[in-house]
């Protein structure tokens, strides 16, 4: 099966983030006390390492297994779909503790509750496109 | 082995996330976690509701199978990574908690006043727990991307819309914790 390599690094990133706590609700809340550097830490450094890896991708030093150039698709422009969406879902990251990878990581925790988190947030995906037309973006 | 079994410091963890981010661009995908969610209500057949669902998703199969392995990565954690529950918040957030109601707070991994058994199935817990869901699912694919998507792959790409939203996470979870939080507990 093709797609058991994705299953081994999901596996890395699901220890990887339970190890390092960020996916506690209590490290979320401290966060944006600004009472720790944890969390900072680990975002900034991941992604002042992940820049220069972009570099690397966009020279073409670093090529896929497949040998191809990568390529990193940019994101959807727009100021009111970015800031009206992030400020969206930065009251949800702040009231549940979890944002989309961590709820998943939770659940294999055997945290029950998070269940109810993943269904609101199944529908929450759904209530979008449901309504994305009527929205500004 | 005491090593691995330590909570990780932030510049083991980082870079390990990097790597990760790394490990799926070198084998020809893209990292970004909150795609899955509308995959996942493409095949329970939300395409029979909205036509935006009725897309392909088995060319998302990557994803799904990443995911699945995030859940069998906190279930091994859980299992044998992780000899105390103990988060060691620092001594002001738990005194802050207390004065919330939060009691012994950082003593779990997950605070019982949110996602104890007795708590997901009272009104106020399940409201706490859906609510939190719904604006997480619903702000991410508004968004076009959660901390992921927009805060590691955005932001490492230099991108203005990842920033954008990085500072929208940021606005909507101070004014969460900062506000609402004190009004909702």
């Amino acid at each position: 099966m093709k797609n058991i390599k994705f299953l081994i690094v999901g596996v890395f990133f699901g220890i990887i983030l339970s190890k390092a706590e960020v996916i506690s609700w209590y490290r979320i809340y401290e966060m944006f006390k600004f009472q720790s550097f944890h969390m900072y830490g680990v975002i900034g450094s991941a992604v002042v390492l992940g820049s220069i890896l972009m570099i690397l991708f966009k020279k073409g030093i670093i090529k896929t297994y497949f040998g191809h150039k990568i390529h990193v698709d940019p994101k959807k422009k727009g100021f009111k779909r970015n800031m009206f969406g992030g400020i969206i879902f930065g009251f949800g990251w702040a009231l549940g503790g979890a944002c989309p990878g961590p709820m998943f990581i939770l659940l294999g925790r055997g945290a029950a509750a998070i269940v109810i988190v993943l269904i609101g947030a199944l529908f929450g995906a759904f209530l979008y496109h449901a309504t994305k037309k009527h929205l500004p973006h | 082995m005491d090593f691995i079994l330590q909570p990780w410091p932030w510049y083991v963890a980082g870079p390990l996330i990097t790597f990760v981010m790394f490990l799926l661009f070198y084998l020809g995908k893209k990292f970004g976690v909150s795609s899955n969610l509308e995959t996942i209500c493409a095949i329970g057949g939300a395409g029979k509701i909205i036509d935006f669902f009725k897309f392909d998703w088995s060319k998302n199969t990557w994803n799904l199978m990443f995911i699945l392995g995030t859940v069998i990565g906190g279930f091994i954690t859980y299992q044998w990574l992780t000899p105390s529950e103990v988060v060691a918040i620092s001594p002001q957030t738990v005194q802050d908690l207390a004065d919330l109601g939060f009691q012994n707070a950082g003593a779990q991994y997950l605070p019982d006043e949110i996602f104890s058994r007795d708590t997901m199935f009272s009104l106020k817990g399940f409201l706490i727990l859906i609510v939190a869901g719904i604006l997480v699912g619903f702000g991410s694919r508004y968004a076009g991307g959660c901390t992921s998507g927009h805060g590691i792959v955005g932001l490492s790409n230099l991108e203005i819309p990842s920033l954008i939203s990085v500072i929208g996470f940021f606005i909507g979870g101070l004014i969460m914790t900062w506000l609402l939080l004190p009004l909702i507990f």
